[in-house]
C-alpha cells in the first residue's frame, strides 16, 4: 500500500474538520470511532430490551399463565401481567429479532468493526466517512419501525423471527400479522441497508487504506474476520432484501409469491396464490445462514487477538486460521438447506446439504485446536478480557459439537425445532459471541475512553455470568433430547413433556439471576468511563497497531505515520528484550524484514 | 490434596466444571426420567442408535478438548510457569493431523447416516394412504378412506376430534397436508416429524410396534394457538382397529347436522 493513498485521504479529511459543537461531534459525527461508539451504545440498550423479552418467555415456561410481577406490566399490560399466548408468540419473535438484528450484528460489525478497522490497519478513518455515518443513521428508522410495532393494533410481529409464510403473509392468520408484521419487514430491510453500507465501506477500507508495510498477511485476525464478514454480508444481503420486498408485496398488494393456490386462514377470503411457501425459506436462509457466520466470525477474530496477547505468545497457526475463516465463508453459502431438513424440501437435496454441513464443522474445529495451541506453552495472564476469551473457546466447543447432531439428518427429524437447537444456538450466540463481546469491551475499553475498567469487578462479572449461563443453556440440551418443542406457550399439557416443569423453573431462576447481575457490568462500564484510572497508550503491552495511537485516539487517529514491520502476534520474540514487539517498532537493524 | 484444592479454587477450577458437570448432566438425566422419550416405532431404534453414537463420539471430543484447555490453563499460568514462552507460530504437521482426522470422522458420520435418512424420507411403501392428515389452525383433522380403501369417496370417515387411530405392527402411510399455514406433524414417540405445507401433499410412513396412546405435537409455529394444537395417536391391534373404524362410520352415518335456515330478510 502506498503512502500516497493515506496522505491524499488525510488531506481530503481535513475538510470535514473536527471542530464544532456537541451535535456535530457526537451525533452527526463522521469519525469512525464515534460512529462505533454510537453502535455500541444503541446495541447495549437493545441488549437490555432483548433480555427483558427473554425473561417474559422464561417466566411463562416456569409459571405458565401466572401473572408476571413487575416486568409483566410492561410486557403484557392489557392482560394485567399475565402472558397470553399471542403475547408469548410475540415475545419469542421479538426477542430473536432484537438480539440478532439490533444487538449481535450491529455490535460486531457496527461497533467493533467501525472502531477497530481503521485503527488496526493504520488508516485515519474509513474510506467513505459519510457512508459510514449513514449506515448508523439508517438504524434509527429501523429502531423506530420495530419499536412502534409493539404499540400498533395486534402488537408486534408474531410469525417467529424467521417469518415463515403463510403465517406471516395472511393478515388474518394471527393478531400480530397486522401492521406489526409490515413494520417488522420495513425494519428488517432498513437494517439490511445499514449493513450493506457498512460492509462496502469495510471492504474498501481494508483493501485500500492499509498503512505502509501492512500486508494482508500482517493483518490481525479481527480484521480478517471483519473483512470476510463484510464480503458475506455484501453477497447475501441482497437476497434477504429482495425476499423482504416480496413478502411486503404479498402482504400489501397480494402478489402471492409465497402463497399456494387458494391459500386462506381463519375463514378469510382466499388469496390469489400461485406461489410457494418454501420459496421464502430458501431465500431467507440463503441470507440467514451466512448471517450465522456474520454473528460469530468477528467474535472469533477478537478472541484470537485477546488470547494471543494474554498468552504472551504468537497466535498458533495464523495462516490456517485465515484459511479456515475463508473456508467457513465459502461453505457458508451452500449449507442453508440444513434449516429445512423437515420442511418438505426434496430429501435428495437434504442429503446434499447434510454433507456440506458436516464439512463446515471442519474449519471451526481447526480454529478451536489453534486456540488451544496458542495457550500451550504460553504465560497466561488472567485478566478479565482473557477470562472471557478462554470461556469463548470452552463454550464454542459445546456449541460446535452440538451442531453435529442437527447436521445428521435422521436425528434432525427428531430434534428439529426442539430445545436442542435452542441450546445449540444460544451456546454459539450467547455463550460464544456475547461472551466474546464482553471480553472485547473490557479489552478495548481503554482505547475507547482512555480509562481502565475495574478488573476485580470484571472478574466477578465474568464468574457469575459464566456459571449462570451454563445453568441456563446446558440443561436445554436434555430438554431437547426429550423432544421439548420451542415456541410453545404451554408445553405441559402434552403428556410427554409434563415432567419437564421443574427443570424449566430451575433454568428460569438462573436466567433471572444472570440478567439481574449484569448490573455489575453496567456500573463498572459507566463508572470506569468517568472515574477509571487513566490507561495510557498500551496498558496490556499489546503488539496491535491500535495500541500505538493515543488513548482515546484523536481525530485522524495516529499522531505519527505508522509503518508496519511485522505481524501483530510477535510476543516473546527473541529479537527484543520485552515480551512484546509492536508492529511499528523498527527491527534492531532498522530495515524492513521479509520473514513473514 | 492441597494442590487439588488450589486447582479447584482457581480459574482452572471454574473451567474444569465445564467437562465435569457437562458429562454429569447426561449421566444423571435418565434417573430424573429425562431422556429420549419411549420409542414405539420400528425405525426409531436406528435414529436413537445414531444419536447415542454421535453423543459418545462428541462426548469424547468434548472431554479431550476441554481437558486440554483446563490443563493448559493450569500449567501455563504466568504466576507459576517459570519457563520462557514457546516462541512458535504453529506447526504444519500438527495442522495436517487435526485437519485430516476430523475431516475423515465427519465424512464417516455423513456417509454412515445416509441409509437411515433415505429409508425415512425417500422410500415410501407401495400401499394406498391409510389416513389423510390435515393441519389447520389449531387442530389436526383426519380422513379415513372407509371400506372402499379410497380417499375422497362418499364413504370416507372424517374426524376433527384430534384422535387418530392406526393399526399396530403394520406399515402405514399417511398423506399429510395443511389447510392454512405451516404446521409440523411431530410424533415424539415415533421419532417422526414433517412440516405440512398448504397446497402440497406429502407422505409419511412407519410401523408402530406397541399399542397405546401417544402425543401428536405441532412443532412449527402456526399462530397464537400453536401451543394447543394437540392430538393423540392410538395404535390398536387389527381387530380392534377395524371395530373402531366401523364405530366411527356408524357415528358419522347417524350424525345429524343442524343447518340453520338462511335468513330471508
Amino acid at each position: 500500500m502506498s503512502t500516497v493513498t493515506v496522505d491524499a485521504h488525510s488531506e481530503s479529511h481535513a475538510v470535514h474538520g473536527h471542530g464544532g459543537g456537541f451535535l456535530s461531534t457526537y451525533v452527526f459525527s463522521l469519525d469512525h470511532k464515534i460512529i462505533g461508539l454510537q453502535f455500541l451504545f444503541s446495541s447495549l440498550i437493545w441488549f437490555f430490551v432483548g433480555g427483558m423479552l427473554a425473561l417474559g418467555v422464561r417466566w411463562q415456561l416456569a409459571f405458565p399463565w401466572k401473572a408476571m410481577p413487575i416486568l409483566g406490566n410492561l410486557l403484557a399490560s392489557p392482560e394485567g401481567g399475565q402472558i397470553s399466548p399471542e403475547t408469548y408468540t410475540m415475545l419469542v419473535t421479538m426477542h430473536a429479532t432484537v438480539m440478532i438484528f439490533f444487538v449481535i450484528i450491529p455490535v460486531l460489525a457496527g461497533a467493533f468493526g467501525n472502531f477497530l478497522i481503521p485503527l488496526m490497519i493504520g488508516a485515519d478513518d474509513m474510506a467513505v466517512p459519510t457512508l459510514n455515518m449513514l449506515s448508523y443513521w439508517f438504524m434509527w428508522p429501523a429502531f423506530l419501525a420495530m419499536g412502534t410495532s409493539f404499540f400498533v393494533e395486534g402488537g408486534a410481529a408474531q410469525g417467529g423471527w424467521t417469518a415463515y409464510p403463510p403465517l406471516s403473509v395472511l393478515t388474518e392468520a394471527s393478531p400480530g400479522s397486522g401492521s406489526g408484521q409490515t413494520l417488522w419487514l420495513i425494519g428488517l430491510t432498513l437494517v439490511g441497508i445499514s449493513s450493506m453500507m457498512g460492509s462496502v465501506n469495510y471492504m474498501t477500507t481494508i483493501i485500500q487504506m492499509r498503512a505502509p508495510g501492512m500486508t494482508m498477511f500482517r493483518l490481525p485476525m479481527t480484521i480478517w474476520a471483519m473483512f470476510i464478514t463484510a464480503i458475506l454480508q455484501a453477497f447475501a444481503l441482497p437476497v434477504l432484501t429482495a425476499a423482504g420486498f416480496m413478502q411486503l408485496g404479498d402482504r400489501l398488494v397480494g402478489t402471492g409469491f409465497f402463497l399456494a393456490e387458494g391459500a386462506t386462514a381463519n375463514n378469510a377470503g382466499m388469496a390469489s396464490g400461485g406461489g410457494q411457501p418454501l420459496l421464502w425459506q430458501h431465500l431467507f436462509w440463503f441470507y440467514s445462514h451466512p448471517a450465522v457466520y456474520i454473528m460469530i466470525l468477528p467474535a472469533m477474530g477478537m478472541v484470537s487477538d485477546i488470547i494471543s496477547c494474554f498468552s504472551r505468545k504468537p497466535l498458533f497457526g495464523y495462516k490456517p486460521m485465515v484459511y479456515s475463516i475463508s473456508g467457513i465463508a465459502g461453505l457458508g453459502f451452500i449449507v442453508w438447506g440444513h434449516h429445512m431438513f423437515v420442511s418438505g424440501m426434496n430429501p435428495m437435496l437434504g442429503m446434499t446439504f447434510m454433507v456440506s454441513t458436516m464439512m463446515i464443522a471442519l474449519p471451526s474445529a481447526i480454529k478451536t485446536f489453534n486456540w488451544l495451541g496458542t495457550l500451550w506453552g504460553g504465560k497466561i495472564q488472567y485478566t478479565t478480557p482473557m477470562l472471557f476469551a478462554i470461556s469463548f473457546v470452552s463454550m464454542f466447543i459445546i456449541g460446535g459439537l452440538s451442531g453435529i447432531f442437527m447436521a445428521a439428518t435422521p436425528i434432525d427429524i427428531f430434534i428439529h425445532d426442539t430445545y436442542f437447537i435452542v441450546a445449540h444456538f444460544h451456546y454459539v450466540l450467547f455463550s460464544g459471541t456475547a461472551m466474546a463481546v464482553f471480553g472485547a469491551i473490557y479489552y478495548w475499553f481503554p482505547k475507547m475512553f482512555g480509562r481502565m475498567m475495574n478488573d476485580s469487578w470484571g472478574k466477578v462479572h465474568f464468574a457469575v455470568t459464566f456459571i449462570l449461563l451454563n445453568c441456563v443453556f446446558y440443561p436445554m440440551h436434555i430438554l431437547g433430547m426429550q423432544g421439548f418443542p420451542r415456541r410453545l406457550a404451554d408445553p405441559y399439557h402434552y403428556e410427554t413433556f409434563r415432567n419437564l416443569l421443574p427443570l424449566n423453573q430451575f433454568i428460569s431462576y438462573c436466567a433471572f439471576t444472570m440478567v439481574g447481575l449484569q448490573i455489575i457490568f453496567v456500573i463498572n462500564f459507566f463508572g470506569s468511563m468517568f472515574f477509571g484510572p487513566r490507561s495510557g497508550r498500551n496498558p496490556w503491552h499489546s503488539n496491535g497497531l491500535e495500541w500505538q495511537a493515543p488513548s482515546p485516539p484523536g481525530h485522524g487517529n495516529f499522531d505519527f505515520q505508522p509503518i508496519i514491520y511485522r505481524g501483530p502476534y510477535e510476543y516473546g520474540s527473541p529479537e527484543v528484550e520485552e515480551d512484546y514487539y509492536p508492529q511499528t517498532q523498527p527491527p534492531p537493524g532498522g530495515e524492513m524484514t521479509n520473514d513473514e | 490434596m492441597k494442590s487439588l484444592l488450589r486447582i479447584l479454587f482457581s480459574w482452572t477450577g471454574l473451567f474444569l466444571m465445564v467437562p465435569v458437570l457437562g458429562v454429569a448432566t447426561f449421566v444423571v438425566a435418565p434417573s430424573f426420567n429425562i431422556w429420549l422419550p419411549k420409542d414405539v416405532s420400528e425405525h426409531g431404534r436406528t435414529i436413537d442408535a445414531l444419536f447415542m453414537f454421535i453423543l459418545y463420539l462428541t462426548g469424547i471430543v468434548f472431554i479431550v478438548t476441554e481437558m486440554a484447555l483446563v490443563y493448559f490453563s493450569w500449567k501455563y499460568d504466568a504466576t507459576k510457569n517459570e519457563k520462557p514462552v514457546k516462541y512458535s507460530h504453529g506447526s504444519h504437521a500438527i495442522e495436517l493431523v487435526w485437519t485430516i482426522l476430523p475431516a475423515v470422522t465427519l465424512l464417516f458420520i455423513a456417509i454412515f447416516q445416509m441409509e437411515a435418512w433415505a429409508r425415512a424420507k425417500m422410500q415410501p411403501p407401495n400401499i394406498p394412504p391409510t389416513v389423510e392428515v390435515t393441519g389447520r389452525q389449531f387442530n389436526w383433522d383426519f380422513r379415513y378412506p372407509g371400506p372402499d380403501n379410497e380417499l375422497y369417496t362418499i364413504d370416507d370417515i372424517v374426524r376433527t376430534d384430534g384422535k387418530l387411530f392406526l393399526p399396530v405392527n403394520e406399515e402405514v402411510l399417511l398423506k399429510i397436508t395443511s389447510a392454512d399455514v405451516l404446521h409440523s406433524f411431530f410424533l415424539p414417540n415415533l421419532r417422526l416429524k414433517q412440516d405440512v405445507i398448504p397446497g402440497m401433499d406429502q407422505g409419511m410412513w412407519f410401523k408402530a410396534k406397541e399399542t397405546g396412546g401417544y402425543d401428536i405435537v405441532c412443532a412449527e409455529l402456526c399462530g397464537w394457538g400453536h401451543y394447543k394444537m394437540k392430538g393423540r395417536v392410538y395404535f390398536l391391534p387389527r381387530g380392534k382397529y377395524e371395530e373402531k373404524l366401523e364405530e366411527m362410520r356408524q357415528e358419522q352415518n347417524t350424525m345429524r347436522v343442524e343447518v340453520p335456515e338462511e335468513d330471508e330478510g
